[in-house]
């Protein structure tokens, strides 16, 4: 009997397993213990007829009471974890969390959608227009001289016949100045080609984004202002700009704006060529022959256009030091701006 | 376009400081890509004094030199050259230091005493081809004093960026007057000896200068020519301080006549030519175009054929030169030169661009001929060549030069309206402020009527209508000098376009958690990938001859490159632009927007409490793009109506390049529609229960599950609410050839409580048609 008693003491030490058991853990220790076939309760519960009526009404009571509490205790975890509340204490709760794949926007992507939006701020809706143009959109009604050193610049890729894939995003002035009357306030982001080598600073294939502006009474003022607004609100508002003369054939007043250097603060470094600037946009104000060879009148319309280069701004940002790893597609490149 | 810092102070008569020049220029004439010291390869080259001459112990020809180089004591040096002299300065370069060329020099035993450096001669400085002997100073510094501090040659390229439209800025002079604007100097070329030249003679196309003949029949291509012929020249190297203004901007010194050319035309923009009156058949000088299949050897050693297109210098029987290109070796001057023929022209731009385009070649003539020279300003030019000719080489001139202006120029004026400038600038600008600022660079002003009558200079010849005086005005006076304060302005009549806001709103949906896409921007070339495929005429390479036709292949070379990397998870999607050809190649192609996803790798990050083997992770599967492709279709199609990508790519696996631990690779591309999201409308919640029940059915092999689904659900009508795929079987219970497939069907009806008899009976429907239809039927238990 005391061989019993012995044993179903030891079983009962058996209930402190059952708090801290896992899902698995429990059920393994439900069937070793109170098992139909083989539980070790069970087989002692299956002994009680052969033996002694006072000896079976004692391992029978305690026998039953152990069954019960362990069948307690039992439910009683299988409720905890189903819950989830798990003991703190039993939990390391440094280990990490469960991931699942996360997805991200293009840098570049981000970086024109920022753009765009904060020129939606400042009344500019956001078009586009096709990347294979002709010679006129792309060239000649910009004001491009026919064989002039201009074009040295917009070495082109040629489709055939004057076809080519558009070297900037400008050709949607004139496609916008055809199809709208003014006032026009539109920004055009959209890819460009142009046939240089492909390396760290160069690619055949970028993003450009294009912005146009047209109506009666807008003034040199007003193009600084927008885009001196817009430099302050992409890098920091107390960042500093400059514009300096330039040359495009659809503006005059032509003219760059630089922004301090966004690395050394404007003190001069190995980056801005120790000027303390940094060239951002190409801009000016409207040729007066653009809005001529769209058939307005250029006494009555003035107007300011731009473009920049979201990869550039991207680079000088986030110190990206190769244009290639934008297109290059690496998972572990593009997992890094997800935000 | 170099210049030179010295050859501005030369011009300008006061000292400057490159990063000032850069700077002024920058903000108010062109950019400039940077200031580069020249010589700074001599940096460690010290003056040094030779204290005493010593015959070399073991040497004749050696001599052994006690020289002060500033140092605490004097050092010995072994020097070979026979005019070595105690008490005269030399460079010298201790010992550790690195020459021009990049010779580091040691200290090391010659001819068995130990020498500390080396007096160098002006060759081994790079300085000239002099190595008759060490280079003699004239200087008073101390010695030790840096060489470049003591003696003129330090200088800075100053390098501008000069736009096409601005030849003016391709000289000394032209930026010189840029600059005394702002510095309130005034521009002044250095004199040359006068040499009582006298004035052109003008001609209509035809004239003798000298004996020489002198004939343009090509006036097209050649508006103004002048000749002057100038016998008994002595060609010789070039004075120093000739060589160095031209070493100082990077061109190498040639001869004394050579040099005068090429000094003029960096110092006034006018290129000019020299040729041997020796080697010109007739004499004469014959300006005309090219016929068909006519050839010249130019400079160059290159035979190159010429077309009518492109004007040629003949002399009596052919071309010596491919006017304002480049000239051949025949005619060139040489040593043994003594009368010479100067061409200073006027070559019409467009012929230049055109004939430098299609023989490949170009010089810095022909870069300022296909930008426009100052007509005007070839007499001063042509005078002022003759003069500094004969001032270096001698000569005489027996006649004036002749000068071949057929239809003779004068300046052009340009109106300005003062209102006009405060208009487009914002900012009224007082008429004395325009003039004072427009005359600064040479225009000259005065008022007619309201308006300014604007006198262009020659050198100006972009400037042809009002707004390019406005911007004249606007630069001078400084674009810091405008406000920028934001001002009201009128919001425009052009919509956002809806194609952004599709791609803006599947990109979103793509990224979302879940879906977990990164977006990839691949280049849009590559080799043909479809029929359609649209080629380019000048390619960088042969593998990207086309422009891409699907967004598949490119991204399928991304993961390819991925793996290379090293990276097995791969996710990613990409919306853009793809071309196909359409009709003839001079039309534009047709573009579209496509979308196409690809998928490889692990469906989960892993994680701990998966099991501790990672193999056991599952890999993406066909069910994992199925789910991509059904949020695909919905996001870029709008509807079922799936347009698949061109060449019925569609969706599935993919053939690569896989490495052996890649998992399989998966992808799609679809058509994007462009169409605004379609509209949701609010359901009323149910508030009826609903009745579940559970069918499973055999499928004979030819029937798939998305059949079964129309016949189940066109019978259950409206009181079927929803029928979802719990389970496929295959295998023992079920005859050959079959499957078994269990849906779950939901009934419901909307304004009643539904019994149970009623969605029985609705089901018995189902099961009859799909019976009827399918012979499908309910599997026995
Ligand atoms: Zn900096």
């Amino acid at each position: 009997m005391s061989d019993l008693l012995a044993a179903l003491n030891s079983l009962r030490e058996r209930l402190k397993e059952i708090p801290q058991a896992d899902e698995r853990r429990l059920q393994e220790l439900k069937t070793e213990l109170l098992g139909r076939k083989a539980g070790a309760l069970t087989d002692i519960l299956k002994g009680l007829p052969a033996l002694d009526p006072e000896t079976r009404r004692t391992i029978g009571g305690a026998a039953n009471a152990l069954k019960r509490d362990l069948a307690h205790a039992i439910a009683a975890r299988e409720l905890e974890l189903k819950r989830g509340a798990t003991a703190l204490a039993d939990v390391d709760l440094t280990l990490p969390g469960r991931p699942q794949w996360r997805g991200g926007v293009h840098i570049v992507t981000q970086v024109v959608d920022e753009i765009c939006d904060i020129f939606k701020e400042l009344g500019f809706t956001r078009v586009v227009g096709p990347e294979a143009e002709t010679e006129r959109y792309n060239f000649y009604a910009l004001n491009f001289p026919k064989d002039h050193p201009a074009l040295d610049a917009q070495d082109s890729f040629y489709l055939g016949g004057d076809v080519l894939l558009r070297t900037h995003t400008s050709p949607v002035q004139i496609r916008t100045l055809e199809s709208y009357p003014p006032p026009i306030r539109i920004v055009v982001p959209g890819r460009c080609y142009r046939r240089d080598p492909f390396d760290a600073s160069h690619s055949p294939v970028f993003e450009q984004i294009e912005g146009f502006a047209v109506d009666e009474g807008i003034t040199f003022v007003d193009f600084k202002a927008t885009l001196a607004a817009f430099a302050r609100r992409i890098f920091s508002p107390t960042t500093k700009v400059r514009f300096r003369p330039s040359y495009f054939p659809f503006t005059e007043p032509s003219a760059e704006m630089d922004v301090q250097c966004q690395i050394c603060g404007g003190s001069g470094c190995a980056a801005c060529k120790q000027t303390g600037w940094m060239e951002i946009l190409g801009s000016g104000m409207v040729h007066p022959a653009v809005l001529e060879n769209c058939k307005l009148d250029s006494e009555k319309y003035t107007g300011f256009a731009w473009g920049m280069g979201p990869e550039r701004i991207a680079m000088l940002r986030y110190g990206i030091p190769d244009i290639r790893l934008f297109f290059d597609s690496d998972v572990r490149f593009l997992e890094q701006f997800i935000r | 376009m170099i210049v030179s810092r010295r050859w501005l102070e030369s011009l300008l008569g006061r000292p400057l400081e490159g990063r000032d020049v850069s700077d002024r220029l920058a903000r108010q004439v062109a950019p400039v890509d940077g200031v580069v010291p020249i010589h700074q390869d001599l940096r460690e080259v010290l003056v040094a004094r030779v204290l005493e001459v010593r015959q070399h112990p073991n040497a004749d020809r050696l001599s052994l030199c006690v020289v002060d180089a500033g140092g605490a004591a004097p050092l010995e040096v072994v020097c070979g050259a026979p005019n070595v002299q105690a008490g005269k300065a030399y460079p010298f370069a201790p010992a550790g230091a690195t020459l021009p060329g990049g010779l580091k020099l040691e200290r090391r035993k010659i001819r068995g005493v130990e020498s500390n450096g080396m007096l160098c001669s002006a060759k081994e400085l790079g300085l000239g081809v002099d190595h008759a002997g060490i280079l003699e100073l004239q200087t008073d510094a101390p010695p030790g004093t840096p060489f470049l501090e003591a003696v003129p040659i330090a200088d800075e390229q100053i390098i501008i960026d000069v736009s096409a439209n601005r030849p003016d800025l391709l000289c000394h002079k032209g930026v010189a007057r840029e600059l005394a604007v702002s510095l309130a100097a005034t521009v002044k070329l250095p004199p040359i000896p006068a040499s009582a030249s006298q004035s052109p003679v003008t001609r209509k196309d035809r004239g003798v200068v000298d004996g020489v003949e002198v004939r343009v029949d090509d006036p097209e291509g050649a508006p103004r020519y002048m000749i002057a012929v100038i016998r008994g020249v002595k060609v010789q190297p070039s004075p120093p301080w000739l060589a160095t203004r031209l070493q100082g901007i990077g061109q190498r010194s040639i001869n004394n006549i050579v040099d005068a050319t090429n000094y003029i035309l960096f110092e006034v923009n006018q290129p000019l030519h020299a040729f041997d009156l020796a080697k010109l058949r007739g004499p004469a000088v014959v300006v005309r175009r090219a016929t068909s299949g006519e050839r010249i050897v130019t400079l160059d050693g290159v035979e190159r054929k010429l077309t009518p297109e492109m004007t040629v210098i003949c002399d009596d029987q052919r071309p010596q030169i491919v006017a304002g290109v480049m000239g051949s070796a025949e005619s060139e001057i040489s040593a043994a030169t003594t009368d010479i023929v100067l061409e200073c022209a006027y070559f019409q731009p467009t012929r230049i661009r055109r004939t430098r385009r299609a023989l490949g070649v170009s010089s810095e003539s022909s870069y300022r001929f296909e930008r426009g020279i100052d007509m005007l300003g070839m007499p001063e030019a042509m005078g002022r060549a003759i003069d500094l000719i004969r001032a270096l080489a001698g000569g005489e001139m027996r006649e004036p030069p002749i000068d071949l202006w057929p239809e003779p120029q004068k300046s052009r004026s340009v109106f300005l309206r003062d209102a006009r400038v405060g208009h487009l600038l914002g900012v009224p600008v007082p008429r004395k402020e325009i003039e004072r600022l427009l005359s600064a660079v040479g225009f000259v002003a005065a008022p007619k009527d309201d308006r300014l009558a604007v006198q262009i200079p020659g050198w100006r010849p972009d400037v042809t209508r009002e707004v390019d005086l406005i911007e004249e005005v606007a630069r001078l006076r400084g674009y810091d000098s405008f406000p920028d304060e934001l001002r009201p302005y009128r919001p425009g009549t052009v919509p956002d376009a809806p194609a952004e806001l599709t791609l803006h709103r599947i990109r979103e949906q793509l990224v979302a958690s879940g879906n977990g896409l990164l977006e990839a921007r691949t280049l849009p070339f590559g080799p043909a990938d479809g029929p359609d495929a649209v080629a380019v005429l000048n390619p960088l390479s042969a593998e990207e001859a086309h422009l891409r036709s699907r967004l598949l292949p490119g991204l399928i070379r991304r993961v390819e490159y991925n793996w290379a990397m090293g990276n097995r998870d791969v996710r990613l999607f990409e919306v853009g632009t793809v071309f196909r050809a359409s009709g003839r190649p001079t039309d534009r192609p047709a573009e579209e927007l496509h979308l196409a996803i690809v998928l490889t790798g692990a469906r989960h990050p892993p994680h701990w409490t998966d099991s501790t083997n990672a193999a056991k992770l599952p890999d993406m599967d066909i069910w994992d793009l199925k789910q991509h492709f059904e949020l695909a279709v919905g996001l870029a199609a709008g509807s079922d109506d799936v347009q698949p990508a061109a060449n019925g790519s569609g969706w599935g696996p993919l053939e690569a390049d896989a490495p052996k631990w890649a998992a399989p690779l998966f992808g799609l591309e679809v058509k994007i529609v462009v169409a605004p999201p379609s509209p949701v409308r609010y359901q009323p919640l149910p508030s009826q229960p609903s009745v579940v029940r559970d069918i499973s059915l055999v499928l004979p092999g030819s029937v798939t599950a998305g059949a079964v689904d129309v016949v189940l659900r066109r019978q259950g009508g409206r009181l079927l609410e929803r029928l979802d795929v719990l389970d496929e079987y295959r295998g023992a219970g079920l005859p050959a050839g079959t499957r078994g497939v269990t849906w779950r069907c939901t009934f419901r009806a909307p304004d009643k409580t539904l019994t149970e008899r009623e969605a029985v009976e609705v089901l018995e429907r189902m099961l009859r048609a799909a019976e009827a239809d399918l012979d499908v039927h309910r599997r026995q238990a």
